[in-house]
């Protein structure tokens, strides 16, 4: 891979997770369990959609190849896109969502928080503006995954099950490849790496107040890099790509 | 009546007669106040039941930009929602006695939102026609002698504005797209014309609530004037898209320097209110399973709450 195909590969994978977990959010309308939620969860779903614009955006230019963000995100079949494992998991029920968020809002915001300081002066932006959003969607999240631990006999063990069922999808999200040593070496990316002591100090201490468990890591499931995911993402994407694949010569 | 509430009601009508806005504290008659609950909480219920059919093309909106507009205008409505219960609430009803009432069928919706959307070209007419015809109505409402709704108008017509523009931008691309991008946007524009104008309700003549609500200037335009005011500013609209109005008895008329247009089908009217539209069981459904399946989800930050209080109480003694 030349420099810029490396750039583009790992924009891929930053603007992927956005793309897909906005997609998830967005299944929630008209479902939420409170109106207020119902807000909350379309305002953190329009910022990942947003932030996906502007990373598949720029994937797109550096690729070079006329791609834009629509023809990124609407023409890919599974095994090409990159967001983790974690992200495309369905949404299950409330604590579940909450949990998969919560798991990632921490890590992106480390992430993207090292990454204002990127070479890339496009990316150092696109962090920036997002780290904002990302502030509000940690807290957001957080604060629902110890409002249900804390909360009801039943929401505590509905939390504890969503926590289990997702710890095996942390690991992948903290591995370095190839493509992540390149990018930290141009001072364009992170090492996400040395993220997961600071991650895991965020997670204990949420965990502690929401009086849940951590997991033992007794298992763990990768392979989103290499476009290798579960199930789930050719669902998810069957029903968005619909319309840009059904009517490939339209505008809207 | 007893003389006091004479009185008092006198003093009430004077001054909505003088313009002046009638606030949560100030006396009014009983039933000012219960027309206003049920005209108010059925427009809330209308904002939240209105997300439904714009929600059934959100995952499938056809770019991210797109996507992200929906999302936005979704948000909105959601938000006129919460805008609107707290405005009921100043009256003395709460939030979970309306929700009570709209999941047993006792409190309605706007019955347009019982009609499916069945392509993309559906949320472009929405947001032209549902949220054109919402603002004709609201405008008029900005001016409603209850203070809190008045207010609540005058916030939600700027955001209805904007998503009407939203939709009519949609609409322009489906008409000047392809073939097939055409032939949806003439579909939708088939199936959401009359009930769109059906959202003002019945005629003049046969509206139950029309006279006493325009005494108490809850109502300051009739139905059929708000109605023709409408079909008015929409019908050219529809001209500069290219498309055909579903109504052959359309016609300018010098005279009035209005349109003329066709009858409404007053039994299909009829038929959505009492229920029987293609989707009124499913949206109602699907609200009640969002209330009772997020019941538990409510206990646990109530549960939450309580206990955060007890350990400030114990903290501070
Ligand atoms: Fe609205
Ligand atoms: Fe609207």
């Amino acid at each position: 891979m030349n420099d810029n195909e490396i750039l583009f590969e790992y924009l891929l994978r930053l603007g992927d997770n956005c793309a897909i977990l906005g997609q998830r959010l967005a299944e929630w309308c008209g479902k939420a369990p409170v109106l207020e939620e119902e807000l909350a969860l379309m305002n953190v779903g329009l910022d990942l959609v947003g932030q996906a614009r502007l990373l598949l955006d720029y994937a797109g230019k550096v690729e070079g190849a006329g791609r834009d963000e629509d023809q990124l995100a609407f023409f890919r079949d599974t095994q090409e896109w990159r967001n983790f494992l974690l992200i495309e998991q369905p949404n299950g029920d409330f604590a579940k969502t909450m949990a998969r968020q919560m798991i990632f809002d921490c890590f992106q915001y480390l992430q993207f928080e090292a990454l204002t300081a990127s070479k890339d002066k496009t990316l150092s932006e696109i962090a920036a503006k997002s780290l904002k959003e990302i502030t509000y969607h940690r807290r957001h999240s957080s604060n629902w995954v110890i409002r249900l631990g804390d909360g009801t006999d039943e929401s505590h063990a509905k939390m504890q099950a969503a926590i289990d069922e997702l710890w095996g999808f942390i690991p992948e999200m903290f591995d370095m490849d190839a493509v992540e040593d390149a990018m930290v070496a141009a001072g364009i990316g992170t090492d996400v790496s040395v993220l997961r002591a600071r991650w895991d100090d965020m997670i204990n201490s949420i965990l502690t107040e929401a009086t849940l468990q951590r997991p033992e890591d007794t298992w763990s499931v990768r392979g989103s890099r290499e476009g290798k995911h579960s199930e789930h993402l050719g669902f998810l994407l069957a029903e968005m790509q619909f319309l840009p694949r059904a009517y490939p010569d339209a505008k809207w | 009546m007893d003389e006091v509430d004479m009185e008092l009601e006198k003093a009430f009508q004077s001054k909505i007669d003088a313009e002046l806005k009638i606030e949560p504290k100030d006396w009014m008659p009983d039933a000012y106040r219960k027309t206003l609950v049920r005209q108010m909480s059925q427009h809330a219920h209308s904002e939240v039941v209105g997300m439904l059919p714009e929600g059934n093309w959100l995952t499938r909106a056809p770019s991210l930009k797109r996507k992200a507009i929906l999302m936005a205008k979704i948000q909105d409505e959601g938000g006129h929602g919460l805008y609107l219960y707290s405005a009921a609430e100043t009256l003395g009803v709460s939030r979970d006695e309306m929700y009570e009432q709209l999941h047993s069928g006792k409190a309605k919706y706007s019955s347009i939102f019982n009609y499916p959307t069945l392509n993309w070209a559906d949320i472009g007419a929405i947001g032209w026609l549902v949220d054109g015809a919402a603002i004709t109505n609201q405008i008029a409402l900005c001016r409603c002698s209850y203070g809190p709704y008045a207010r609540a108008m005058v916030k939600v017509c700027k955001e209805e504005s904007f998503h009407q523009r939203q939709g009519y931008e949609i609409m322009m691309n489906m008409s000047n797209g392809t073939k097939e991008q055409k032939e949806m946007a003439q579909d939708a524009i088939n199936r959401w014309w009359w009930p769109a104008l059906m959202m003002f309700g019945p005629h003049d003549k046969n509206s139950d609530h029309t006279s006493q609500s325009m005494t108490w200037k809850i109502k300051r335009t009739s139905n059929d004037e708000l109605r023709q005011r409408f079909v008015d500013a929409t019908v050219p609209q529809a001209d500069y898209l290219g498309l055909t109005v579903p109504d052959d008895k359309l016609a300018w008329n010098e005279e009035t320097q209005s349109y003329d247009w066709g009858e409404i089908d007053w039994d299909e009217f009829r038929n959505v209110v009492a229920g029987n539209g293609l989707c009124n069981r499913e949206r109602l459904q699907t609200r009640r399973d969002a209330h009772d399946g997020g019941k538990w989800v409510r206990d646990a930050a109530l549960a939450y709450a309580e206990k955060q209080k007890k350990r400030m109480a114990d903290k501070a003694a």
